[in-house]
């Protein structure tokens, strides 16, 4: 980092903003113009939900291709999100405040209550690692399932349902750039940076003057925090939920798709994020097949690509913008892709 | 830390001062009444056979262990019970037997790791990209920089660690050490699996560091050309207790050190007259 | 006055059946928790079998017990058309689960054994994915009756009733218990078996074939639960293609309570599992007996990772 990368860096920021401002306006324009016919608003559909799923993706990868720990209950931060938020809304509903702020607030709240129980969880749970932790993630998240069944306010065990319908694609969309930004920036800072040595060895982390456990527990509540953000999304998509929708198999899921896309790859997060959401519903007939083919495609990976399929590899606007300008555009291997931020050197 | 303490304007606190420091593992006494001084810029070697306990007395050093008996001080200042985070910010820092480097990370950013102390940006300050950020990075850069010069890896700096050749690996742990700005800095086996040229290369920069920095330095060596040329004390274990401590000339007659490095000979050696 | 002493006598009638009610459920639930404890310490053998051996924990053992329940479930009826006691389809169940542990360690584990913990512990996820999904495919979502297996009589006492069944795969349970304790103590195999994760290396050069090993004790586990399958639909008839994973996890939580690695640390764990549960659920509060079991597995890791019998391994640096 020196004068001429912090310039390249922001410009870099700018041509990611501007790329991204133009998805967008496809998108718009894709929806807008009816394009689709009767099928757009079930497209707009599969977009939210691709949107909350590339949240959690990414989040979870920060946890396990930064930090290089597990979690199998980041559906529980999930649902803490989830219920908070519609607990939040519920409360307020009918008192005049405009949609978009009410979103805010659920967004908002999702997240510092997935926080706190980030906080909580973290401080005991990461003691432990490897094997064990990832044990401990399901413990504490089948704890929170069970809480939320046996509490009134979240339903008591049954649907929770009435909760204002507040994600509408557009929303979303900036919604999880915002966070997807914010993860991004976390990783390229001295943060980072931190957990990536604490991950390679701690020891040596801890004597070169890292407090681990305080790093381990930032992580694991920023991590959180964004699941919680992703669940308020969720809650207010599908405004009826049931503690039973958080369970093992969801947060199962959301690790399969971290590891095929790519541990430390947020490009891989959200390629493999918005694919594996798309592709229940394009394959609606072969639904029961779906988890059986994930399974598979998870253990060849293991196999023959443990980094997954992208690895750590970022798409990078610049890098292609570069090259087309110097005329090489054989080797950049664009690829059309929803929303992808990478940018800048190695040099950050 | 009170002004007495602080060893850069010459005051009566040793750098490093071990009391009576002792450990012992499940019934076994791993090191014993261990006492140590060092002064600012002194060199100071700790030898011994393998599995003596030199290692154990680094971590105790570093927080890594906490002594069951004893206790030692940095300028003054006691360092029991500190945790091994909180032992470096105040100024020990150490290096491994089997190196221990950030794999995956780079050359430079091993470095920037070590720094992390002195780096303040908030979270907030990262994720806006606020002018603090900007400044603290391109600073730590410069300081990174400037410590791989004196290990000379600045052209590696953007090289994986892994991908380095041992000896580079040995003196990138080095710079890392380096870059925690210790008062104190333990180098374990920093010689070890090294050939000759790299041997000498590794003297040059121990002596550099203790020219321009004024740190003291605490060796643990097998290597004993190496030991012998460049401590201006040593101290040698055995089964955990001192044996021996003097200047070198002395150490290398002493008939207990040679006893317990090659052990006792039952006949004498008869010298030719 | 005649009227007070009978009231006296009315209300002493009274504390002596509420008395003796108490002391039916109190035995009751003992001898539920025992039964309860009983199946998971069945299952906790295998966890602490090939956790002992290659430090890993196989996610998909509990699915190798849903293998087994849904051969039993296809089974049974064949051998009682056939004439057959019922129980003897747990020979048919035990070759299936070993067949199956046996494939998933050759095709899935052992490439990937090299390469670390948190891509074994991936492969395993992936493995009880896989077989959960494959057996909604094969079976189909509804869950299956199991036709009884045993009939044996149910006896009374003190008011609780005890199902003798139950002793049955209390025995079952020990036996195997000091069966495996027997084998890993005193046979060549099973001192090969704890040489292996002591230092693999060294365990090859000493002549021990560690691939056969592991496998071995991967088929001694999947056989153990398949004899644990048949216990648990003894008890409860029921297979779903997700037994699998809730089962596993209590059963994990056992094994870890009472010593990973331990032979009789699974049976320990898996008793007190069993009791808490149980207890629990009868006794403070219903809704929250699950949250009980694992609040407990997270204060055993905490405070005492190692378990009720097992040992303490550092880290050196």
């Amino acid at each position: 980092m020196n004068a001429n990368t912090k310039k390249s860096n922001l410009i870099a920021y700018l041509i990611n903003f501007i790329g991204i401002l133009l998805l967008f306006l496809a998108f718009t324009g894709l929806f807008k113009s009816n394009l689709l016919g009767a099928r757009t608003s079930y497209i707009m559909g599969i977009c939210t939900t691709a949107c909350y799923t590339i949240i959690m993706v990414a989040s979870l990868n920060v946890l396990v291709g930064v930090m290089g720990e597990f979690s199998l209950g980041h559906a529980g931060f999930m649902s803490v999100g989830a219920y908070a938020s519609a607990i939040v809304t519920n409360a307020l509903a009918g008192s005049g405040i405009p949609a978009i702020l009410l979103f805010i607030i659920a967004l908002i709240t999702g997240g510092i209550a997935s926080g706190i129980t980030g906080i909580l969880v973290g401080i005991p749970a990461l003691r432990l690692r490897g094997d064990y932790l990832a044990i401990v993630t399901v413990a504490f998240a089948e704890i929170i399932r069970v809480a939320f069944c046996n509490f009134e306010i979240t339903g008591g065990g049954r649907t929770m349902s009435g909760i204002t319908k507040l994600s509408n694609f557009y929303w979303c969309f900036w919604v999880t750039v915002v966070c997807i930004t914010v993860m991004y920036m976390f990783v390229r800072s001295r943060f980072g940076r931190t957990v990536k040595a604490i991950r390679e060895d701690y020891i040596a982390a801890s004597a070169s003057g890292v407090n681990v456990t305080f790093y381990k527990v930032m992580t694991f509540t920023f991590s959180a925090f964004f699941a919680g953000v992703a669940g308020a999304m969720y809650a207010h998509y599908m405004t009826a939920m049931i503690p039973t929708n958080f369970n093992f198999n969801y947060s199962a899921e959301f690790l399969t798709e971290v590891i095929i896309g790519g541990t430390g790859s947020f490009t891989g997060s959200i390629i493999g994020a918005a694919f594996l959401s798309a592709l229940p519903e394009a394959m609606r007939q072969f639904s029961i097949y779906r988890m059986l083919a994930y399974s598979i495609v998870l253990v060849l990976v293991m196999i023959f690509r443990p980094g997954g399929i992208f690895g750590t590899y970022e798409f990078s606007l610049t890098r292609i913008l570069k090259r087309l300008v110097s005329g090489d555009l054989f080797n950049s291997g664009k690829k059309k892709a929803l929303a992808a931020q990478a940018g800048g050197d190695i040099h950050e | 830390m009170n002004e007495q303490s602080k060893n850069i304007t010459g005051t009566k606190e040793p750098v490093l001062k071990a009391q009576h420091l002792g450990i012992i593992f499940g019934g076994l006494k791993a090191v014993d009444d261990f006492c140590l001084e060092i002064g600012e810029s002194e060199l100071v070697g700790l030898i011994g056979p393998n599995g003596a306990g030199k290692t154990t007395v680094f971590n105790m050093l570093t927080g890594v262990y906490q002594p069951t008996e004893g206790s030692f001080y940095l300028c003054g200042e006691k360092m029991n019970g500190k945790k091994t985070h909180q032992v470096v910010a105040a100024g020990i820092a150490r290096t491994f037997q089997n190196i221990r480097l950030f794999k995956k990370l780079t050359v430079l950013e091993n470095v920037k790791v070590a720094m992390n102390m002195y780096m303040h940006y908030s979270l907030a300050s990262s994720i806006l990209r606020l002018p603090k950020y900007w400044k603290e990075e391109i600073e730590i850069e410069e300081k990174a920089y400037e410590l791989l010069d004196i290990v000379h890896l600045r052209d590696k700096a953007d090289f994986i660690a892994e991908n380095l050749p041992y000896g580079q690996q040995r003196r990138l742990e080095i710079a890392r050490a380096l870059a925690t700005g210790m008062k104190l800095l333990l180098l374990d086996e920093p010689a070890a699996g090294m050939n000759p040229t790299e041997t000498a290369e590794l003297l040059d920069i121990i002596n550099v560091i203790r020219d321009k920095f004024h740190i003291s330095v605490l060796l643990i060596e097998h290597d004993m050309s190496l030991v012998m040329k460049i401590c201006e004390r040593i101290q040698v274990i055995d089964y955990g207790v001192t044996i021996a401590s003097g200047k070198p000339e002395e150490i290398a007659n002493n008939p207990k050190v040679i006893e317990a490095y090659l052990g006792k000979d039952d006949e004498e050696v008869a010298l030719p007259c | 006055m005649p009227l007070y002493e009978k009231e006296c006598e009315r209300k002493r009638e009274k504390e002596r059946k509420v008395f003796l009610m108490q002391l039916a459920l109190f035995i009751q639930s003992v001898i539920n928790g025992l039964n309860q404890g009983a199946i998971y310490a069945l299952i906790a053998l295998g966890y602490t079998m090939v956790y002992g051996i290659i430090r890993m924990i196989n996610f998909a053992h509990g699915d190798f017990i849903m293998v087994g329940a849904y051969t039993l479930f296809y089974t049974i009826p064949l051998m009682i058309s056939a004439g057959m006691p019922a129980w003897l389809s747990v020979l048919v169940a035990i070759l299936v689960c070993v067949a199956v542990g046996i494939t998933v360690e050759v095709v899935a584990y052992r490439p990937v054994r090299s390469q670390g913990s948190m891509t074994a512990l991936i492969t395993a996820l992936a493995m009880s994915l896989f077989l959960e999904n494959l057996a909604m495919v094969l079976f189909g979502a509804n869950p299956k009756s199991v036709p009884a297996i045993f009939t044996l009589p149910t006896v009374s006492f003190l008011g609780a009733t005890l199902q003798t069944k139950y002793l049955l795969t209390f025995g079952i349970g020990a036996c195997m218990m000091i069966a495996l304790q027997l084998f890993v103590k005193k046979t060549r195999m099973g001192k090969a078996m704890r040489a292996v994760p002591q230092d693999k290396e060294a365990s090859t050069l000493m002549g021990i074939h560690v691939n056969k090993i592991i496998t071995t004790t991967f088929a001694i586990g999947s056989g153990l639960a398949a004899v644990a399958a048949l216990m648990y639909c003894s008890t409860y008839p029921r297979c779903t293609t997700d037994m699998g994973s809730m089962m596993g996890l209590k059963a994990f939580i056992a094994a870890v309570l009472g010593g990973i690695g331990s032979i009789p640390g699974a049976m320990v764990g898996g008793l007190v599992v069993g009791l808490v549960e149980i207890f629990v659920k009868v006794y403070i509060a219903p809704g929250w007996y699950e949250a009980i079991t694992y609040g407990l597995l997270i204060v055993v890791l905490l405070v005492k990772p190692s378990g009720i019998l097992g040992k303490n391994i550092g880290e050196k640096v």
